[in-house]
């Protein structure tokens, strides 16, 4: 298809400009409405008791004393809230044989994590339900946590619903592995550890659920990225009609795939404000977003490599080993993110024989899920290290080794060993533009001559590819009830201008600005008579919402079908109007021109105030549709595959172990850009988010499965004084499944900078005798490999 | 996050605040900057049945220069310090210090008989106030006494100070003509409590060591002064081959802890490799 | 015990007369006692900046300190700053330069900017990244945030420089 055409000098041609964010100016003034900011008549506020510890058994639960205490409205436990919403399991059924226990809010025999909730404390305020939450006395037996995944993988199930701890097992092989590493002439092999980390969204989750018993009306306003997803699940497990069920997601303070989850929490404060029939509020606290946010990674990952005499890579093998909590979340599960990463190694490379193998398993830790670049920096770690380990070895410097092995620009559609499809492309390219932009060769002097004064800089690059536009291959055939559509309605108002409701949601990316940019450009107006709406289930259309890169790819998709339909339809009254033939007229700067002339006929303006308040004076039976609903499913390729390449400047102060990132260079591609400004700030948080991984974010745990840095002072997210500036350049491969051509940039950033940053770090230590597998790269691992200490 | 319920209460000088501690039968506690307090009543690490809030008592406030001493008020913030020429003139080991704690924001609140009363062993100041050799002025409700740094921090937010005792300022010598420092610390960001830093306050002559304390943060339960350390450089030059040898010697004194993110080996590495550096660079001016 | 007490402040310029618990946090209180939700908590514990506000025309965390402690003082919010046009020039430069996503930092992002603008200090960089040192964001990655600071620097000094000329 691409029979789009948008050529940037046309007025109202919005398209692939940076413009601003109308929205930003209400969050600039403090006049944002998140979910925290939220007050209800009649509120109440929720609190939890948490388990203290990582596994045990629930003997009692005293809650005399809480509930005596002035100010507490209800306490809940496991059985009031199990009697009346329906346990939920996260499997999904492409994933064979993929087994989960059931969960309910609150549990009934036995606690699996410590910060479990196990009580629901309902006050008048936060303060006072957290009075009355150290009033209870839970009684729990102790029993042995399973903190290690591989000693997991053995033992026996701490889920009396399951046989044994292995979540999902699966195998790929394309064939001839053993044979290529039987005749290669080069074969490397690492073994990585990823830490667990978590998403920190400076806001944490919050929701007000507000029951009305007169309707059976159930209204949350959720700080989540999936609206229609939660109505769906609130209507299913607690037996609302769906139609009852609202969903607000209002401003919200980030989101990166963690809000997407179904967490106990909003379940149980959902249940509570139907048992009582008041808005009941809960906001996580830091300390309890720590111990309740989906985290994310923690995979133990072998790889192999075998290359023949020229560098070529022949083979790929690789073992990944996941653990994931107690439970796969819900209802995306816990295993896409292994399946992303055994099917995203060796991606940008031009090879045919390769074999995975991964177990995801069980153990007494929080959950992990979806967190931004699901499995991306993981595969691409491994694959980019292991490159880089072989051009040490032989001796080939890391650009000249990924030249011989990318799939060439040319040679697209290809299918992966792994069987991903891709359209096309541009890792040659985005090679070449990324090797120029960062002046490589004379980095590689600087290099040199620093060295010889004893200060040790190193450059690492990777090459990405990352998932974008899902169909329903994602999430729909394993039988999630998980859109891969959206739908728009775009209204036209009695005074000219268009509004847009429309089922992407934003979470400060931009998704309103774009949407509106597409509207704006496909139906010739003015972007400040474009109102955009979003986030709220009564008012848009049901559909996908944001997760996986999507929003601009199949949100921006639906917008643009939408205006140009309603933009027939314009036409079409406008023709009526003025006695001319819809097909010579067009809409340029909010008026109705003569497409070939350019002559302005009549006013936008004008015709809505015809066409809604004169319809008598248009022809008999004339019908004007000022109105359009349209919906839209990526067709065509499952996924639409984007690629680009990375680069990371630091220096390692090898007496310390400390590093400091001097730099960070981009060249991605998503296809179609709709706003730069926009795309490169995408790119930019995203590129944080992966060194935060690679320098400073873990979750660390004890062996009694006890997190041991579960606050904001003590797992160190990236701070301003310690992040670099970041070079961006683009490579633009539309996609011709759609018209408008463009692709998801949102987890490109995150998706290769710590596999860069790893490899910058091993390229500065090189003829020290370490190499750093792990991340994040502590000063602590550092001087580790270095044998300092 | 919220802290349990408490009383409040200003009094309008010192005596009013020490008898009203007294009355309160210890379930109270003072509140200066509360930039470290409050933070544990949110936690509700700490829960006081009062807090007496102290931040705004004339007494304990001020910088000034008399009998050979700065005298810094307890409830001087730390924003004050880092922005004083008289403390750099007269104490230019606490100027290159104080950029170091925290961030803008709780500098502005912090004070420095606060940071004192808490003894973090990680924090900037206590162990500042080791290596300034410091003399801490403490009130009760018996009256007034001094006690210097040496013998102020005993363990782990454990001091001299007795229960209802109020820091009502700190006493650092003046610097001479003589006076060479140098602060530095290692943290993972700007700001975080270090892994490991150390301040160094000498006097030199002619290029020999006449005198010089070094303190320690982030090494121990208290800030930590390394004598052994400071002997064998006295009367030296600090040529690399004394800088070594004192490094040695530090490597056999420190006896550091670890934590989750950092094991004892690593603070007693960095700690040596600190010492170096610092003992290379001392100067004058800040 | 813990009876509630009154206080006396101003808040971006209006005299507030309220009977407030000891344990109110002065976040809390402006936040939900006067409902200006302009200014945000993120950790409740000095760490992650959402919560700055001026006391005094100097930033600090309103989440630690109680709203009894600021009895008898002058607190400025986002909306107090917005309001008397204090920082018009610096909301522009973040609008323009997209300095801000989900915008939950933003609020003490603008505080802590207000803060090193009005030292008079000469800023660079890193001087600007080091006034942000307690300043989270989890969605922009830092840089946007440090360019329009630092746009608004040299549009405010070459404003000086003009008026002395
Ligand atoms: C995010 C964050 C980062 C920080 N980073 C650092 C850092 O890097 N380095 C550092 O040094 N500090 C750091 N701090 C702590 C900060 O410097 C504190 O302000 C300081 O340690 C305590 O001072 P305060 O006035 O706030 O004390 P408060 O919090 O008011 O009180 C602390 C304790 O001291 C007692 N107290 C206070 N004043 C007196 C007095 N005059 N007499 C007797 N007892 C008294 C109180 O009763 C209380 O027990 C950080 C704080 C935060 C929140
Ligand atoms: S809420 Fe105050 S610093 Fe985080
Ligand atoms: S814009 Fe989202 S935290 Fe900064």
């Amino acid at each position: 298809m691409n029979a789009f055409a948008g050529s940037i000098d046309r007025p109202n041609s919005y398209i692939g400009r940076s413009v601003s964010r109308p929205n930003a100016k209400r969050l600039l003034e403090g006049r944002g409405r998140y979910v925290t900011d939220l007050v209800l008549p009649r509120m109440l506020h929720a609190a939890f008791v948490r388990s203290p510890y990582a596994h045990g058994k629930i003997v009692s639960i005293d809650i005399e004393e809480a509930k005596a205490l002035s100010g507490v409205r209800a306490v809940f436990t496991g059985e009031d809230l199990a009697s009346i919403c329906a346990p939920w399991t996260g499997t999904l059924e492409h994933f064979t044989n993929m087994k989960s226990p059931p969960q309910v809010p609150l549990p009934l025999e036995k606690v699996m994590w410590s910060g479990q909730p196990v009580v629901l404390i309902i006050a008048d305020s936060r303060a006072v339900a957290e009075d009355a939450a150290e009033l209870v006395i839970v009684d729990i037996e102790e029993l042995p946590a399973l903190a290690d995944p591989v000693d997991a993988m053995s033992a026996a199930a701490m889920s009396k619903e399951l046989a044994d701890n292995i979540c999902f097992a699966t195998k790929l092989d394309s064939g001839g592995v053993e044979e290529a590493f039987d005749a290669a002439d080069t074969a490397v092999e690492q073994s990585f550890i990823f830490g667990r980390h978590t998403a920190v969204t400076l806001e944490p989750r919050a929701i007000v659920a507000d029951y009305d018993p007169s309707e059976n009306r159930l209204t949350a306003h959720h700080a989540t990225q999936t609206p229609y997803q939660f109505q769906d699940v609130y209507s299913r497990h607690y037996g609302i009609p769906e139609a009852n069920v609202r969903v607000i997601a209002p401003d919200i303070g980030g989101s990166f795939g963690m809000k997407l989850h179904v967490y106990h929490e909003e379940m149980a404060v959902v249940g509570a404000s139907i048992l009582l029939g008041r808005p009941i509020k809960y906001v996580a606290d830091r300390m309890e977003s720590f111990v309740s946010d989906i985290h994310a990674r923690d995979h133990r990952v072998t790889g192999r490599l075998a290359l023949d005499r020229d560098g070529r890579i022949t083979a790929m093998d690789v073992d990944d080993v996941t653990a994931i909590g107690a439970f796969s979340s819900y209802p995306r599960t816990s295993a896409v993110e292994g399946n992303q990463v055994i099917r995203l190694m060796g991606a940008p490379y031009d090879f045919s024989s390769y074999r995975a193998n991964l177990s995801v398993v069980f153990q007494n830790k929080v959950q992990t899920s979806q967190y931004r670049a699901v499995g991306h920096p993981i595969a691409c770690a491994v694959t980019e290290c292991l490159v880089d380990a072989a051009a040490r070895e032989l001796s080939l410097d890391p650009f000249e080794i990924r030249e011989r092995n990318l799939i060439p620009d040319s040679s697209y559609p290809r299918t992966s060993p792994t069987g991903y499809q891709f359209e096309k492309l541009s890792h040659q390219v985005c090679l070449a533009r990324l090797k120029s932009m960062m002046n490589y060769d004379a980095l590689r002097v600087e290099q040199a001559g620093l060295r010889e004064k004893g200060i040790l800089r190193g450059i690492g690059i990777a090459l990405f590819v990352e998932i974008t536009n899902p169909s329903p291959a994602f999430y729909g055939v394993g039988g999630a009830r998980i859109s891969a559509q959206d739908g728009a309605i775009l209204k036209l108002t009695p005074s000219g201008e268009v509004h847009c409701s429309i089922s992407v949601t934003e979470q400060g990316q931009g998704t309103e600005t774009i949407i509106g940019q597409i509207v704006a450009d496909q139906l010739g107006i003015d972007r400040e008579k474009v109102r955009v709406m979003t986030g709220d289930t009564d008012t848009t259309p049901h559909g996908g919402a944001t997760w996986a890169c999507r929003g601009a790819g199949i949100g921006g998709e639906t917008a643009l079908q939408a205006a140009r339909k309603l933009k027939a339809n314009l036409l079409a009254v406008a023709g009526l109007i003025l006695q001319a033939q819809p097909g010579e007229l067009d809409i340029r700067a909010d008026w109705i021109v003569e497409t070939v002339t350019g002559q302005q006929r009549i006013s936008l303006a004008e015709v809505a105030r015809v066409a809604f308040f004169r319809s008598d004076t248009l022809p008999p039976e004339t019908q004007a549709q000022l109105s359009v609903v349209h919906h839209y499913a990526p067709q065509g390729y499952p996924f639409a595959f984007t690629n680009g390449a990375q680069s990371c400047l630091v220096e390692v102060d090898a007496e310390t172990g400390f590093v400091k990132i001097l730099k960070h260079w981009v060249v991605e591609d998503c296809g179609r850009i709709i706003n730069p400004l926009l795309v490169d700030e995408q790119v930019r948080g995203g590129v944080v988010q992966g060194l935060g991984a690679a320098f400073f974010e873990e979750c660390l745990y004890n062996e009694e499965g006890q997190l041991t840095n579960g606050s904001l002072a003590d797992y160190l997210v990236p701070m301003a004084c310690e992040m670099p500036d970041i070079e961006i350049s683009h490579v633009e491969t539309p996609t011709r499944d759609t018209e408008l051509g463009a692709k998801g940039c949102g987890e490109a950033g995150t998706a290769a900078a710590s596999a860069a940053a790893m490899n910058a770090v091993n390229d500065a230590l090189v003829g020290h005798g370490a190499v750093l597998t792990q991340i994040p790269m502590t000063p602590t691992r550092i001087l580790k490999a270095l044998g300092t200490i | 996050m919220k802290a349990r319920a408490f009383d409040y209460m200003r009094p309008k000088c010192v005596q009013e605040a020490l008898e009203a501690f007294v009355r309160a039968d210890g379930d109270a506690s003072y509140i200066a900057g509360g930039q470290s307090l409050v933070p544990a009543l949110a936690l509700r690490l700490q829960a006081p049945g009062l807090l007496i809030d102290i931040a705004r008592l004339d007494e304990l406030r001020g910088l000034s220069v008399a009998g050979g001493h700065l005298r810094i008020g307890a409830t001087t913030r730390h924003c004050e310090i880092l922005g004083s020429d008289l403390v750099r003139e007269h104490a230019p080991l606490l100027a290159r210090a104080a950029p170091f704690v925290a961030h803008p924001a709780i500098r502005n609140k912090g004070t420095f008989g606060g940071s004192l009363a808490l003894a973090d062993p990680a924090s900037e100041f206590p162990a500042m106030a080791l290596a300034l050799d410091a003399i801490i002025e403490i009130a009760s409700v018996e009256g007034s006494r001094r006690v210097g740094a040496g013998d102020f921090f005993i363990d782990l937010y454990e001091t001299a100070l007795q229960p209802g005792e109020i820091i009502t300022a700190v006493y650092v010598p003046l610097a001479s003509a003589k006076t060479r420092t140098a602060f530095d610390e290692l943290a993972r960001r700007r700001g975080d409590y270090a892994i490991v830093g150390a301040g160094i306050d000498a006097e030199m002559q002619g290029g020999f060591v006449e005198r010089m304390r070094i303190a320690f943060l982030s090494v121990g339960s208290t800030p930590v002064r390394v004598g052994a350390v400071e002997a064998a450089l006295t009367g030296r030059q600090l040529t690399p081959q004394a800088i070594r040898q004192a490094q040695d010697v530090l490597g056999t004194e420190l006896d550091p802890v670890g934590d989750e993110h950092t094991p004892p080996e690593m603070r007693r590495h960095l700690a040596r490799v600190l010492l170096g550096r610092l003992l290379g660079r001392l100067e004058a001016n800040v | 015990m813990s009876g509630k007490v009154t206080i006396s402040l101003a808040v971006n310029g209006e005299t507030i007369e309220a009977l407030v618990a000891p344990r109110t946090t002065l976040a809390d209180f402006l936040r939900q006692d006067i409902q200006l939700t302009g200014t945000h908590t993120g950790c409740e514990m000095g760490v992650c900046g959402a919560c700055l506000v001026l006391l005094d025309d100097r930033p600090v965390h309103a989440c630690l300190m109680f709203a009894v402690q600021a009895d008898g003082c002058a607190v400025e919010t986002v909306e107090g700053l917005t309001h008397r046009r204090a920082i018009d020039d610096l909301q522009k430069a973040f609008h323009e330069r997209n300095a801000l996503q989900c915008g939950f930092c933003t609020a003490g992002m603008l505080v802590s900017a207000y803060g090193v603008l009005a030292s008079g200090d000469e800023l660079d960089r890193d001087s600007i990244r080091d006034a942000l040192s307690g300043n989270y964001c989890r969605c922009t990655g830092y840089e946007s945030i440090v360019d329009a600071i630092e746009t608004t620097a040299r549009l405010r000094r070459q404003h000086m420089e003009k008026e002395e000329a």
